[in-house]
C-alpha cells in the first residue's frame, strides 16, 4: 500500500472510535474545489439511486501519474469525506499503486460501526469506479 | 392551499409543525435532528437541536432490533429529553430518518412527538439560522418503558399471515419489479433476490410529498393511497421498504395524515424478506398472487 494511504489509515485508527467521525468531517471540509472545466455540480447529472448521495468522479493522466477529481454536494458531508479520503490516499499516484490499493481499504479506516454498512459500501463503490477508470488509463498506456 | 390549511386538513394535524412555528416556539420544545448522513448535524443544525444517530443509537448493536426499555431511557437521559417533553424531529432525505425516529419514539409510547414539515431542506431553503453549537443535554429521569412491538410494528410471520390485506411497498419502481438490487458501480445492498412481497401495492414513498418536501394535501393523499388502490382508512395496513426507514415515512402518512387506525411498519423489510428461506416473492409490475 502506498505511504499516503497508510498515513490516512493511521490517522483514523489512532483515534478513539467517536473521534473518527470528526476526522471524517475535517476531510470533507478539505475536499478540493472542482476544476471549473467540469462545470458546476456535475454530480447532479450522474445517475442517482435512492439511499445514495450523488458523487462525481473524473480520472485522468498517465500510467505514471493519475489525477483524480471529485465533486459531491455540501449537504452530503459523509460522501464528501469519503471522496476526500480517497483523494488524499490516491491522487497523483501511479496507476499500479492505485490498482494495488486493497478493495477493503474503506473498512481499514475503522468506521464500519459508526456509519451504516450501506454508506461504507458506497465508498467501496467509489474506489471500484476509480480503479476501473485507472485500469483503462493503464491499458491505454501499455 | 397554504401549508397551514393543508396541515389543518389532516386526521392528526397536531403532529406536524411548520418551520415558522418552530422558529417561534423553539424554546418550548426539544428539537431532535436525525439524518441519513451521519455528519450533517456537525455541519450545522437548527439552534437548540440535539443529534440522534439512527444507526448507532436507535438500533441495538448486537442484534438486529431496536433498543430495549432500559437502553431507550438511558438514551433519552443522554439527549436531555424528559417523558413529558414535546419532541420536534427533523432531518435530511425528506424526513426519512425523522419519521423513522418518530416511529421508534412511538414504540416506547412517547406522547408528544411531532415532525417538522419539509425537514432540514426546507429550513435551509428558507435561509433560517443554523449553528454548530451543541446544547448541554441531560435529563434527570426518563422512565423505563417496555417497547410495544404489537401495535405499530410487524414481524415477518405476521406479514405472511397478513398477505391478502393492504400491503404497501414504498420503494422505487425498479426495486419493486426486481429489475435491480443495486446501482451501477455499487455492490449488492444485501438481499439475495430482487422483487417484492406478493400482493404488495407499489406506492413509492415520494408520492406523498411536494417539491419542497412538505406533505401533499389530504385529498391528494386519499387519491393516491385509497382511490387508486381500493384500500380504505378502516383497513389493516402493513408498509415496508428496504430496512424500514422509507416505510416509516409512509406509515406516518397513513396513520397521522390519513387517519388509518391500524397500520404497522415491517422493519425487516426487503433485506429480510429477500433473503428468507421458504417465502414467496413476486417480480415485475404486477402485485402477484397469494400462494399459501
Amino acid at each position: 500500500m502506498n505511504s499516503n494511504a497508510e498515513a490516512v489509515i493511521d490517522d483514523f485508527t489512532f483515534l478513539e472510535e467517536r473521534d473518527r467521525l470528526q476526522l471524517l468531517l475535517e476531510f470533507s471540509e478539505q475536499l478540493p474545489a472542482l476544476d471549473s472545466r467540469f462545470g458546476d455540480n456535475p454530480e447532479l447529472l450522474e445517475r442517482v439511486e435512492e439511499c445514495q448521495s450523488p458523487v462525481f468522479i473524473a480520472v485522468e493522466g498517465s500510467p505514471e501519474r493519475v489525477l483524480l477529481h471529485f465533486s459531491a454536494p455540501q449537504e452530503a458531508p459523509t460522501t464528501r469525506g469519503f471522496a476526500s479520503v480517497l483523494n488524499a490516499a490516491l491522487n497523483g499516484q501511479s496507476a499500479q499503486e492505485i490498482l494495488d490499493l486493497p478493495d477493503d481499504f474503506p473498512s481499514m479506516l475503522g468506521l464500519d460501526r459508526l456509519i451504516s454498512p450501506l454508506r461504507v459500501r458506497g465508498m467501496r463503490g467509489m474506489l471500484a469506479r476509480i480503479k476501473r477508470k485507472t485500469a483503462e488509463i493503464a491499458a491505454a498506456g501499455n | 392551499m397554504s401549508e397551514t390549511e393543508r396541515i389543518s386538513g389532516y386526521a392528526h394535524p397536531d403532529v406536524l409543525v411548520t418551520t415558522q412555528w418552530l422558529a417561534e416556539n423553539s424554546s418550548k420544545v426539544r428539537i431532535v435532528e436525525c439524518d441519513e448522513d451521519v455528519l450533517l448535524y456537525e455541519v450545522g443544525h437548527i439552534p437548540g437541536s440535539v443529534k440522534l444517530d439512527w444507526h448507532t443509537e436507535l438500533n441495538d448493536q448486537d442484534k438486529r432490533d431496536y433498543l430495549d426499555g432500559e437502553q431507550f431511557a438511558e438514551l433519552m437521559k443522554a439527549k436531555g429529553i424528559d417523558r413529558s417533553d414535546t419532541i420536534v424531529l427533523y432531518g435530511d432525505r425528506s424526513n426519512w430518518w425523522a419519521t423513522y425516529a418518530f416511529w421508534v419514539f412511538k414504540l416506547f409510547g412517547h406522547e408528544d412527538v411531532r415532525i417538522l414539515n419539509g425537514g432540514r431542506a426546507k429550513w435551509i431553503a428558507e435561509g433560517r439560522e443554523l449553528t454548530r453549537d451543541v446544547p448541554d443535554a441531560s435529563s434527570v429521569s426518563y422512565p423505563v418503558v417496555q417497547r410495544d412491538d404489537k401495535t405499530i410494528r410487524a414481524f415477518r410471520d405476521e406479514v405472511l399471515a397478513h398477505l391478502g390485506k393492504p400491503l404497501v411497498d414504498v420503494r422505487s419502481k425498479p426495486e419493486y419489479t426486481g429489475e435491480r438490487l443495486h446501482m451501477p458501480d455499487y455492490p449488492n445492498e444485501g438481499a439475495s433476490r430482487g422483487g417484492h412481497i406478493p400482493t404488495a401495492a407499489s406506492i413509492p414513498w415520494s408520492s406523498a410529498i411536494l417539491e419542497d418536501e412538505t406533505f401533499k394535501d389530504v385529498a391528494a393523499l386519499k387519491a393516491i393511497y385509497f382511490d387508486a388502490t381500493g384500500f380504505t382508512a378502516a383497513d389493516d395496513f402493513v408498509a415496508y421498504c428496504r430496512i424500514g426507514e422509507r416505510s416509516s415515512h409512509t406509515w406516518f402518512v397513513l396513520k397521522y395524515l390519513l387517519g388509518v387506525k391500524n397500520v404497522r411498519n415491517y422493519d425487516g423489510s426487503w433485506t429480510e424478506w429477500g433473503n428468507l428461506v421458504g417465502v414467496p416473492i413476486a417480480t415485475g409490475e404486477e402485485p402477484g398472487v397469494l400462494v399459501r
